[in-house]
């Protein structure tokens, strides 16, 4: 199987989906001539032209709103934010309208939109550019949000979103791009809310999602090489929605666990995942369950205070070992 | 005529501020073509709306319906003559005051006023209310409740027209508060950037709730922000439903013959509060004011006479349609009444498509959260 980048592995996903349907356009700052201010849309105008690849104005709320009307009357637009962060300025377009349309009208429509872009910190780019919202999202029935934290995953949620009938944000990460994965050549889909077990374990349970995920399989190998603690990792891909079973499953074969994320705590994603666990598997809970998020405070700029701030790998063994104990 | 501006480089062009009083519209071509049929469901569309809001009213007063009630009683004409242009192609979406748009669009009388009785028989099952009522089947996308945040989205649907090859228009209507919203501002560069087929409809009815256009906007004339995004104005009356028609067809037609957008504003008037709540609106006008308006442009009345002048309707006939349409909304309000509400199972469909549709995304996770 070709090792291929987190950027390349979503360029493929645009580019396959945007050859399948002819209502499938990619809409954003920078995304055809420039080429994607990360280089995700690279060649894609080039290939496909103007009508697919469709340059913006910095009008974050005018075209996401304008992609949801589009979408009313069946265009599938895949809409990038440069940043998550910049959603924020669309987000009674995104919040309400993208969410609520359906709901009140009583069924009558649908918004098969898609919203993409980085969403994270650990780029000393300060805190308006280091937003994690997938919990916001989340919060919004009507929305759905998965967080693919590889190549494989990337390009298959991404071609499974642009699919869905609903909306659908994918949170990609900077980090990850330049990133390399095994991903087969032949076409395939990664189903929202299907959870993936990144590695089996017996004595704990991470579950994670994101580039947290991967930090957290980090981890779990220097656990077990070191302190001789097999950890089961679990990570969720789809946030909502959410595969609780696997989750649950997990638990109830380790009995310990603990939640990482890049989000702050409050009301993080992790807050609900662990309501569910100790709602549904509550005898099975040999421990408390911990969480290891970003620390409670708008993002650090500076770098060594950032990288300690977001979860890494030094953190979530810290917590590990005190939830293993 | 109409106050216009055609695309002009020189900046010294001088505009007239108000639209001018005494043309008669009704022998313009495009209203000289109309059938005595159409003429007269002019009319009674004007009439249906008016008497269809006043029953809603009355059961505001009575307590059946919940939340706001924006009544669009002075404003009548605009919707009818405007949704009186619309063609196959052709789609609409507007803000919260939205009843006479709905209506206007052949929406039924029972739904409507189902749906602000919050019934299972509304058109949105009683999951919107007043300010959310939708028709897609007749190219009417609401019903929006945030100020300005349906401007996008109409031209989002003529975005659609444009890619998909299809020669039609979105009418986007907003008031003349909501042209202070950045979203919309942001919108008339992008249409006017990518050529986009929409025709906003600004419905400057003079306030904002209980702000007046002059303590809102520092500029009065707001259709002349189409200029600094090199993009086409008009300003018409509109209790006039000729006269809308007639400005109205010249926007819609450039914008499906020639993908372009359009700025009109449409100088109305509104009777009632902001909305039922807003019971205080002589605090902020004066009762002459509206008293005036009610009397030398009221919409029902101006088409009245127009159609018994020219020879369409006789007065008894005028009646008949009136009385038929006060019948009608009572039996919409008998209708709403005696209607169910949903079952409690309704709160979570709708939410998502692939839950309603029993697809496979269906099976795959949790969608719903409710422990
Ligand atoms: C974003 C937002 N801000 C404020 C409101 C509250 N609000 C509802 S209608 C309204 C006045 C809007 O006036 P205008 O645009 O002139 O429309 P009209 O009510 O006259 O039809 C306000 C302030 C809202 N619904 N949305
Ligand atoms: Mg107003």
């Amino acid at each position: 199987m070709p090792l291929i980048t987190y950027r390349e592995a979503i360029k493929q996903a645009l580019d396959e989906e945007i050859q399948r349907d002819e209502n499938v356009c990619i809409m954003g700052e920078e995304v055809a001539q420039y080429n994607g201010a990360y280089k995700v849309t690279e060649g894609l105008w080039e290939k496909h032209g103007d009508k697919r690849l469709i340059d913006t104005p910095i009008s974050e709320a005018a075209f996401s709103g304008l992609a949801i009307g589009a979408s009313m009357l069946g265009i599938r637009p895949v809409v990038e934010m440069m940043f998550m962060s910049f959603s924020y300025v669309a987000i009674d377009q995104l919040f309400n309208n993208a969410s609520f349309c359906r709901y009140m009208s009583g069924g009558l429509m649908n918004v098969p939109i898609v919203v993409r872009g980085p969403a994270n910190g650990g780029t000393s780019v300060g805190a308006t550019h280091s937003h994690t919202p997938e919990n916001m999202v989340a919060n919004h029935p009507g929305l759905k949000v998965v967080c693919p934290s590889n190549a494989y995953d990337a390009k298959g949620l991404m071609k499974a979103a642009i699919r869905d009938n609903d909306p659908v944000f994918v949170m990609e990460n900077t980090l990850l791009y330049g990133e390399k994965w095994e991903v087969p050549e032949e076409e395939y889909i990664v189903e929202l809310g299907v959870a993936n077990v990144l590695k089996e374990g017996t004595d704990l349970t991470i579950v994670s999602h994101g580039r947290c995920a991967m930090i957290s399989l980090q981890a779990a190998k220097t656990l077990e090489e070191e302190h001789d603690i097999s950890v089961e990792v679990v990570d969720l891909r789809s946030i909502r929605p959410l595969d609780e079973e696997t989750i649950l499953k997990s638990v109830r074969k380790t009995h310990r666990v603990m939640l990482v994320e890049e989000n702050k705590p409050f009301c993080g994603v992790d807050a609900q995942i662990s309501h569910m666990i100790q709602l549904k598997a509550f005898d099975d809970l040999d421990a408390p369950i911990h969480r290891v998020s970003a620390i409670d405070a708008p993002n650090f700029y500076s770098k060594e205070l950032e990288d300690w701030q977001i979860p890494n790998e030094e953190r979530i063994i810290e917590c590990a070992l005190k939830v293993a104990e | 005529m109409a106050t216009t501006k055609k695309k002009s480089t020189s900046k010294t062009t001088s505009v007239a501020k108000k639209p001018a009083k005494s043309t008669n519209f009704a022998t313009a071509p495009i209203n000289k073509s109309l059938s005595k049929e159409e003429k007269i469901a002019l009319y009674s569309t004007i009439v249906g709306i008016r008497r269809f809001e006043e029953r809603s009213l009355r059961a505001y007063n009575q307590g059946k319906i919940g939340g706001f009630l924006h009544l669009y009683i002075g404003q009548e004409a605009v919707a009818t003559g405007i949704v009186s242009l619309m063609e196959e192609n052709d789609h609409i979406i507007t803000a919260y005051r939205d009843h006479g748009h709905a209506l206007a669009v052949g929406m039924s009388m029972n739904e409507c006023m189902a749906e602000m009785y919050g019934k299972h028989t509304g058109c949105s099952k009683g999951k919107g209310g007043s300010m959310h009522f939708f028709a897609p089947d007749k190219n009417y996308w609401g019903g929006h409740g945030i100020v300005a945040g349906q401007t996008p989205l109409g031209a989002g649907l003529a975005f659609a027209l444009k890619y998909k090859g299809l020669k039609g228009c979105a009418l986007a209507f907003l008031g003349d508060g909501a042209v202070n919203q950045g979203s919309f501002m942001e919108t008339l560069n992008l249409v006017s950037l990518w050529n986009i087929p929409v025709v906003f409809v600004i419905e400057n009815n003079g306030y904002s709730m209980g702000t007046s256009l002059k303590r809102s906007s520092a500029e009065e004339n707001l259709a002349h922000r189409a200029d600094g995004f090199d993009m086409e104005w008009e300003v018409c009356n509109g209790h006039d439903v000729f006269e809308v028609r007639e400005v109205a067809n010249r926007a819609m037609t450039r914008a499906r013959e020639e993908m372009k957008p359009f700025l009109l504003e449409i100088r109305t008037y509104r009777y009632r509060g902001h909305s039922v709540a807003d019971a205080n609106h002589e605090k902020y006008r004066t009762k002459e004011e509206i008293e005036e308006y009610k009397r030398t442009k009221d919409p029902v009345n101006v088409i009245k006479q127009q159609l018994i002048a020219d020879g369409t309707l006789t007065d008894a006939e005028a009646k008949r349609i009136d009385q038929e349409k006060k019948d009608e909304a009572e039996a919409s309000a008998k209708f709403a009444d005696e209607s169910p509400v949903a079952p409690r199972s309704e709160i979570q469909t709708d939410v998502y498509w692939e839950v309603d549709n029993d697809t496979e995304g269906k099976l795959k996770g949790t969608h719903f959260f409710n422990d």
